[in-house]
């Protein structure tokens, strides 16, 4: 055998690397069949980013659509209701310099919540099949009303609604849900000498 | 003696607690108004179960508990209830929050109270029963519902029931002063404690700072198996996490519970208050809370009840407004500014601090960190609050999370000892918000995804049993058509049989009533015709033959005359079926055009009056006459058979009277046609 081999290097280490080049990729074939990625592992990460209010704003019938343009190659700040920190949070996933939100597709506000006022509802049903989320209950000619907790807040219901009694209130700040917020960077400067200031601001 | 463990970090503040023990507790007396917010602890807020113009008794419940999580409210006083609204509570946040407003009749009249004297005769369950609905909350600050704390699990061996006396934040005095003023009520409630948790040994922590209180539960302890474990003073010890390390040498692991590692700790208060609602059967309505701070004359603690307005105890303190800059509840390294001196005092309510301007300046500026190190020093969690403040600055809360955010205390030690002034309480009690309002949207956000992809789900489906249903519907219409077809092949389309039957019938009809007098009339006259030309021929031959005088004249002369004899025939036919059918003679052309019976039977009629307009009225008469004539010899012929046949006498009858009503009008005939002949 190593007779065999020092009278043939050359062939016996070809022999070495092609049956080296064999066995890798019998493996490596073996294991894109066994560990085969089911549908795009991306898209679904995007959409964990999504904040998934499905209110088609970005131009998209939903967020998980919006999620598979993005893998695609759309840009990343189309999606109000995520905001600026969505968008920070794709950039970081996608590794790409994060853009000013797109104000074209909307701004970033306040979370609302729909509100039908029961008395003008003439129980058209027009919002139920309106709303992604079926957070709206209801029955033909019986007053509708909206399920407070479900509700996305993604306006859908209010275009269909043929009186206009469906308002957007926005979710108001109770003991519950009120929380401390970061000290005011800005506070900082207040008492600053004065030279110090100038300094900063000439900086 | 019990071996003193020590903690990491930790700070000495400036103590302050001499101003506020020098005088006993003083009782505060009866507000006309309290309010009582329904959630006074952590967990779900309390459900009103009076209604505004109540009149309650003091000691009556005023909101249940709604989980397990939860504790009642009971009226503090006797008087009727007012309100039940929105109104300003002590919350960092400054916002409103419902509460029960009952205005005090002045009677304080109690209610009856169900007392258990004997407390270990009664099970541990209903024990802890009796707890939850006298509405005992931790006192020490946080509020943690005391009966869901004391409902250890079975399988949980308790070792150590800690009392918490340290009371190590600056300023406050409540539990010092009860621990002097009450020490046999501890040492009471601390027994009750320990029959319900069982623990191996019974220890209450104080700090060296308080020797009138461990002077007072030494001599309360004695003969019990109530241990006074008193270690040096030191900021935060107090806490829960802390002086378990300090009494036992066990740290509560990061996010876990006390029970975890076989303790359970309850602050001095909560020991009374748990005795009292056992012993006395009274639920919680007051507690001891401390008012002091240099903006008020007499600092002092108070035996306050629940839902009195934090300006009602300043006042009875001397309040000086004008000296006071800001007003906190708690003390001044956890307390917090609260927006309006007329919010009431809840369960949690230990302090309330009055600090002059000078007392407690604001603080400085926040400088840059300069990464001295000072707070991690300091810190009692072993934290690196540098850092934390770092990642709560940049927004970074994962990384911050990561570092262990959530055992923070809050304690305030690091921003007590940061050089540089920052708010980094602040900072982390923002991040942690944060990170938690991230997590309630991630699930939010899951559950509307779910949902979406539910109701696209459905949408799919029933989308797929329409097209289902519709691809049925065209299927059988197909099948339907294919056998239509089929059946056409074999013998065509029944409608279109029976259409064209009906059709030829009618040609049928309208050829034959026509040929009935058409085409007879046609065949006689052709072979009138014809035969004629046969003669003409055949006379023509003969006499070209005779002027020849040819041999063949004889046979062409009998030809002739056959052919004549034809001819005679034939015009005989004719003329004889013209007699026959006058109507088809007169008017051939129109015969074959009216062809049904009433059109002709109308043309019989007029015709037929037309002929009778022509005759003279005698002739009239004259015919008539004979008609009648003829009608009755019929009947009478009729009547002859039937009597001697011997038919039945009611036909006989019948026939009789016809030919009497027969021989009248014959009569009437005669005489009307000798009318005419005469005239």
């Amino acid at each position: 055998m190593y007779e065999l081999i020092a009278q043939y290097p050359l062939l016996a280490a070809l022999f070495a690397l092609v049956s080296l080049g064999a066995v890798f990729g019998a493996i490596l074939g073996y294991a894109a069949v066994r560990f085969k990625a089911e549908g795009n592992p991306i898209v679904d990460q995007i959409n964990a980013i999504l904040p998934q209010t499905q209110c088609g704003q970005c131009g998209h019938p939903g967020c998980r659509p919006y999620a598979e343009a993005i893998a695609a190659g759309e840009a990343i700040n189309k999606c109000p209701p995520g905001g600026q920190a969505g968008v920070q949070a794709l950039a970081d996933l996608l590794d790409v310099e994060a853009p000013t939100l797109d104000e074209e597709h909307g701004e970033e506000k306040v979370p609302h919540v729909a509100y039908i006022h029961e008395d003008d509802c003439i129980g058209c049903t027009k919002c139920i099949q309106a709303c992604p989320v079926d957070a709206i209950l209801g029955a033909a000619k019986h007053m509708h009303t909206v399920i407070a907790s479900e509700c996305t807040g993604c306006d859908l219901c209010v275009d269909p609604c043929p009186v206009d009694c469906i308002e957007m209130i926005p979710e108001h700040e109770t003991v519950q849900t009120w929380h401390w917020q970061l000290p005011d960077p800005n506070s900082r400067r207040v008492d600053i000498i004065a030279s110090d200031a100038t300094a900063e601001e000439a900086a | 003696m019990r071996k003193i463990h020590d903690f990491h970090g930790g700070v000495h503040p400036p103590e302050n607690k001499h101003q506020s023990v020098r005088t006993a507790i003083a009782n505060a007396g009866v507000p006309e108004e309290l309010v009582l917010p329904l959630s006074q602890h952590i967990g779900a807020a309390a459900q009103p179960v009076v209604g505004v113009g109540d009149k309650v008794l003091k000691g009556q419940l005023l909101a249940a508990a709604t989980g397990f999580v939860s504790v009642p409210v009971h009226a503090p006083t006797s008087g009727t209830v007012s309100a039940i609204e929105d109104r300003l509570i002590a919350h960092p946040s400054g916002h409103s929050a419902p509460c029960i407003v009952l205005a005090s009749d002045g009677m304080d009249q109690w209610q009856d109270c169900v007392a258990t004297a004997d407390y270990r005769s009664v099970d541990r369950v209903a024990l802890l029963d009796q707890i939850r609905s006298a509405g005992v909350a931790g006192m020490g600050g946080a509020g943690f519902p005391t009966a869901v704390k004391l409902a250890v699990k079975p399988e949980k061996h308790i070792q150590t029931l800690i009392l918490n006396g340290t009371e190590c934040e600056p300023y406050i005095t409540a539990d010092d002063i009860i621990m002097r003023e009450r020490a046999s009520r501890i040492i009471e409630g601390a027994q009750i404690l320990a029959y319900l948790v069982e623990p191996d040994e019974i220890v209450i922590g104080i700090e060296d700072n308080k020797p009138e209180s461990i002077a007072a539960l030494q001599a309360a302890a004695q003969d019990t198996p109530v241990e006074i474990a008193v270690f040096p003073t030191k900021y935060p010890s107090g806490g829960e996490k802390q002086l378990i390390e300090i009494l036992t040498g066990k740290q509560v692991p990061s996010g876990g519970l006390p029970a975890d590692i076989g303790v359970v700790c309850q602050n001095v208060g909560s020991a009374i208050a748990v005795r009292d609602a056992i012993i006395e059967g009274k639920p919680l309505i007051s507690r001891v809370v401390t008012v002091t701070g240099d903006a008020v004359a007499e600092p002092q603690n108070f035996e306050a009840l629940i839902g009195t307005s934090m300006s009602y105890l300043l006042q009875k303190a001397g309040y000086q407004p004008e000296k006071n800059q800001r007003l906190i509840m708690g003390g001044p390294m956890m307390g917090f500014t609260v927006p309006d001196p007329n919010v009431p005092i809840v369960k949690t309510t230990n302090c309330i601090l009055a600090p002059a301007a000078t007392e407690l300046p604001a603080p400085p500026p926040a400088q840059p960190c300069i990464r001295c190190g000072m707070c991690a020093e300091v810190c009692p969690a072993s934290l690196l609050p540098q850092q934390l403040f770092w990642f709560a600055q940049g927004k970074e809360f994962e990384k911050a999370e990561q570092h262990n955010l959530f055992d923070c205390i809050e304690c305030g030690a690091c921003s007590y000892a940061c050089p540089s002034n920052i708010p980094l309480v602040q900072y982390y009690r923002a991040a942690k918000a944060e990170v938690i309002q991230m997590r309630e949207d991630a699930e939010k956000s899951e559950h509307s995804r779910l949902r979406f992809e539910a109701r696209q789900a459905r949408k799919e489906r029933e989308e797929a049993e329409k097209e289902a249903k519709r691809a049925a519907r065209k299927k059988a219409a197909q099948e339907k058509a294919r056998l239509a077809a089929e059946q056409g092949e074999a013998g065509e389309d029944p409608i279109q049989a029976a259409i064209e039957r009906a059709k030829a019938k009618k040609a049928a009809q309208v050829a034959g009533s026509g040929a009935e007098g058409g085409s007879e009339l046609e065949k006689l006259e052709k072979a009138v015709v014809t035969i004629r030309k046969r003669l003409e021929t055949a006379s023509a031959k003969f006499e070209a033959a005779k002027a020849e005088g040819a041999e063949h004249v004889d046979a062409l002369k009998l030809g002739v005359d056959k052919t004549s004899a034809k001819l005679a025939a034939a015009e005989k036919a004719l003329h004889d079926w013209q007699q026959a059918n006058p109507a088809a003679n007169s008017e051939l052309p129109s015969a074959a055009e009216p062809a049904d019976a009433a059109q002709a039977a109308i043309q019989k009629a007029m015709a037929a009056r037309a002929q009778d307009a022509a005759r003279s009225p005698q002739e009239k008469a004259q015919d008539n006459l004979q008609k009648l004539e003829s009608r009755l010899t019929k009947s009478e012929a009729r009547l002859q058979q039937s009597r001697a046949a011997n038919e039945e006498e009611k036909i006989i009858i019948a026939l009789e009277s016809t030919v009497e009503r027969l021989r009248e009008k014959v009569a009437a005939a005669k005489a009307e046609l000798q009318d005419k002949e005469t005239c």
